[in-house]
């Protein structure tokens, strides 16, 4: 376990090739729940899995620190949390750090857990905002030792992800201590790699968090476009070329998600073809301008941040996705049975069609562009 | 003085099964068959013929067997018998050899060493048959960003892109000016340019009244020698092309003998009678990059910037470069014709000894403007020795968004890439403009013939994407991680940015 990017994809195929289970629900009142849901709905999709890569990422989960970043680091040794936190201290002011609580369960040789709960320094920021400075200083945590790897950095949020199935990473990070108004779980099954901590979903930089589940055969493309914005593609998996659509799209260039949707995932020009003049002129600009990051092959994902969760599939829905409806709650799932577990009486079942997203905001009702 | 030369080729009639109804004779434009009256019998000059396989092809009783003569000079890995008889011709004559079409060596193509992936459990792959195949390609500048304005609830589009061609395959038809080519020959490329949804390009000899109707689907070439080139010419195309240079003899002009420039040429050139053509080497208004920047703007500004305006150049030593320079000069699109590429008439050293592959030129172009971040500005379009449509499909995976092709749409209409284009004298109605020949080529069904070639390799290219697992054509451009090397050095995959087979 030296480069993680090596650690990452140890036969150095261009990306990881996997299938997976997923899950998200969401209170859109705002109210906090506990993991157990979240935990048992993953559990009932065990076999969508191989036991190679678990997680969930959690909002509201840190009240008592909302507006501090909530970093949480995997080291593989002692030396590297040495050296990070060095680097951590010089460039943040440390509101608290700990080792995450954890416990004995089924996961395979966990890394040290720590957390830290910082404010950056505005001495070290140069001119930047706060978000591009601990994006910066995370990538840089990232890439410098190879053996340090931030796998949550956003405010009053986490990520939990290792190796094992889901419901044994919850039990590890003693998952359902904690409550959060919206959770979105993984379970993988990774084809080409034996998996190590980092490389197990959701994948994360701020508060945005993706769970992935596909293979995107448009990759090779999707990257190099992206590469022409700064973004380095070291993980060689496709979700982060994912998770870096959704940030340069929705973060640099402000574009909403139905239309990040509609670049991810386009209609046809056949389709386009028949719309309104003033869509199609628009819908035809999109696909010729990001025709690069069209998202081509098999894919679900769910897309989450501070009060939003998304869930999109490839054009021809190549990749499962149910969604549900019941009080104040919104459900997506790789199946049906995830969600009728936690919830047996559902107001509302939907298969949302291929490239139509979903999306739940919070104190806001749901939108489903296909009803 | 006596020649050395022997003949290339011998031809064998079967006279059992010759019916002596002369065909041979007149189909023949190298007065290589005649009839001897008295023996009715039919006779040939072996050193006239061409090998074009005119004659068997249209002997009714397929009587003619065309073979290479077999009287070579002692073998010699050197000194081969296209050296010996090339050195022999020019003692005699004192002059260039001059060759038609791409170059003829094996040497020089990598797309035959180039694999294309396929998917295997881990995502389906996709029946075209059954399932939308996307092929549409708009070619011009993008922005890296839209912007829109979402006040209204519905999303407005704010951003004005400038003009674009829209493909329904990624598939054009190369500059072939009139004059090298045939009226007909034209007719045809304009025909099923417009009935397929995609374009073809003059050339530089300029356009013909009768088919500016056929505007919206054509490309019109601003050259060395301007022939041709007015306003309403202009007007006329979709789009623009500045041809600096041709794969086929990169850093030198063009030739059109006066014997070919007929009153209809005259015309629509807009030179004398009878006249030579000569088309500079440089264009003597362009000796730098920001001599060029200037003719891409004149040309805008005399268009009102209705259309993209292409430069074209001989992919070469450093494309890259200059490539990036032609983007940041305005260009819409850069397009690359490589080594391979044909020409109507070149000296053959030139053709066969200048300019580089255009595998390699593309992949460096392709990756040089990614590098500096203007990749978006415009579009690359390859040509130069396409033929097949895997080639086009592994062209857009190294990164092209479209590709031209030229040499397989005139062996479409008969072409049979016998070298000879220089010569004026195309027994297949191509290459000439003689009107008792340009006669053989039929506008409906050449356009026909065109049509049926780019479709049949446009359902060929949604069978290899479909098996890919992609559905429309914007996921394989540049998607390099599709394509493999077989074959191939460490540098050559570096340069093709492309892994090993098995990697």
């Amino acid at each position: 376990m030296k480069d993680l990017t090596k650690v990452n994809n140890p036969h150095g195929d261009e990306k990881v090739f996997d299938a997976c289970s997923i899950f998200g629900m969401m209170n859109l009142k705002g109210e906090r729940f506990s993991a157990k849901d979240p935990i048992r709905a993953m559990a009932n999709m065990h076999d969508r899995g191989n036991g190679l890569g678990g997680g969930f990422a959690a909002y509201g989960i840190y009240p008592e620190y909302k507006d501090d970043y909530a970093f949480h680091i995997m080291f593989l040794d002692r030396e590297a949390k040495k050296k990070m936190s060095r680097l951590i201290s010089e460039c943040f002011n440390i509101v608290n750090e700990e080792e995450m609580p954890t416990q004995e369960a089924n996961v395979s040789d966990p890394p040290i857990m720590w957390r830290y709960f910082v404010q950056p320094k505005p001495s070290k920021m140069d001119g930047q905002t706060a978000d591009d400075f601990v994006m910066e200083k995370v990538t840089r945590i990232n890439t410098e030792t190879g053996k340090a790897f931030v796998f949550s950095s956003g405010k009053n949020m986490g990520v939990f992800k290792g190796v094992g199935f889901p419901e044994d990473v919850a039990e590890y990070f003693c998952l359902e201590a904690y409550e959060g108004y919206m959770w979105t779980g993984h379970g993988r099954f990774p084809t080409n790699t034996p998996g190590w901590w980092g490389g197990a979903h959701p994948f994360s930089m701020l508060d945005w968090t993706v769970v992935h589940n596909g293979e995107i055969s448009s990759y090779g493309i999707n990257k190099r476009y992206l590469e022409m914005f700064g973004y380095k593609c070291t993980m060689q998996t496709d979700t982060e070329v994912m998770a870096y659509a959704f940030d340069l799209l929705m973060r640099r260039q402000g574009l909403p998600i139905d239309i990040v949707s509609k670049i991810l995932a386009p209609p046809l020009w056949s389709e386009i073809k028949t719309m309104m003049p003033e869509n199609e002129l628009a819908l035809r600009a999109l696909r010729q301008t990001y025709g690069s990051l069209l998202m081509n092959g098999p894919f679900t994902i769910i897309v989450a941040h501070e009060g939003e969760m998304i869930g999109l599939t490839d054009r021809i829905k190549l990749r499962p996705l149910t969604a549900a409806e019941k009080d104040d709650f919104l459900f997506l799932s790789s199946e049906e049975a995830a969600i009728r577990l936690v919830s047996p009486v559902l107001d509302r079942v939907w298969s949302p069609r291929g490239g139509e997203p979903v999306i739940g905001r919070l104190e806001s009702p749901v939108v489903d562009v296909t009803a | 003085m006596k020649s050395y030369v022997s003949p290339e080729y011998l031809i064998e009639r079967d006279n059992d099964k010759c019916i002596r109804c002369k065909v041979c004779v007149n189909q023949c434009s190298y007065d290589t068959h005649y009839y001897d009256e008295e023996d009715d019998v039919l006779h040939s000059r072996n050193e006239n013929c061409v090998n074009c396989q005119r004659c068997a092809t249209f002997c009714p009783t397929q009587a003619i067997t065309i073979r290479e003569n077999p009287n070579h000079y002692r073998s010699n890995a050197n000194w081969t018998q296209e050296v010996l008889t090339g050195i022999k011709k020019q003692a005699e004559t004192g002059g260039v050899l001059l060759t038609g079409m791409g170059c003829d060596k094996p040497n020089l193509t990598y797309w035959d060493r180039l694999l294309l992936n396929a998917s295997q459990v881990t995502n389906p792959s996709i029946d075209p048959l059954r399932e939308p195949m996307e092929l549409r390609t708009y070619l011009g500048s993008k922005p890296d960003k839209l912007d829109m304005d979402f006040s209204s609830g519905e999303a407005v589009l704010k951003t004005e892109l400038s003009p674009q061609l829209r493909l329904e395959t990624p598939i054009m038809f190369s500059a072939m000016s009139y004059g090298s080519v045939s009226l007909n020959v034209h007719k045809s490329l304009a025909r099923a340019a417009s009935e397929f949804g995609t374009f073809y390009n003059t050339g530089e000899g300029g356009l013909e009244k009768s088919l500016y109707k056929y505007g919206k689907n054509v490309i019109v070439q601003v050259a060395s020698g301007r022939f041709g080139v007015h306003p309403d010419y202009l007007d006329a195309g979709a789009a623009i092309e500045i041809k600096i240079g041709q794969g086929a003899k990169p850093g030198i002009g063009g030739h059109l003998p006066g014997e070919k420039v007929s009153a209809e040429i005259s015309k629509t050139r807009m030179i004398p009678m009878g006249t030579d053509a000569l088309s500079p080497a440089p264009q003597h208004d362009i000796y730098s990059i920001e001599d060029l920047r200037q003719l891409i703007y004149a040309l805008k500004e005399a268009t009102d910037y209705t259309k993209p305006v292409f430069v074209k150049i001989a992919a070469v030593h450093n494309s890259a470069a200059i490539a990036s320079g032609i983007v940041r000069a305005g260009a819409d699109a850069v397009v690359l014709d490589g080594v391979r590429g044909g020409t109507g008439a070149a000296p053959r050293i030139t053709r066969d000894n200048v300019g580089i592959p255009i595998e390699m030129a593309l992949a460096a172009v392709d990756q040089r403007l990614r590098d500096e971040g203007i990749r978006n500005q415009a579009s690359v379009i390859a040509a130069g020795g396409i033929k097949s449509s895997a080639d086009v499909l592994k062209a857009i995976a190294l990164g092209a968004d479209a590709c031209y092709i030229a040499t397989a749409a005139l062996v479409s209409l008969g072409c049979t890439v016998c070298q000879k284009c220089y010569t004026g004298k195309c027994p297949w109605g191509i290459a000439t403009t003689d009107l008792w020949l340009t006669k053989r080529i039929n506008p409906d069904i050449g356009a026909k013939r065109l049509v049926g070639l780019l479709r049949g390799w446009s359902l060929e290219i949604m069978e290899m994407m479909g098996g890919m697992g992609i559905n429309a054509i914007e996921s394989v451009r540049g998607n390099r991680l599709l394509l493999r090397g077989v074959g191939l050095t460490d540098t050559e995959l570096k340069i093709l940015g492309v892994r090993m087979v098995g990697e």
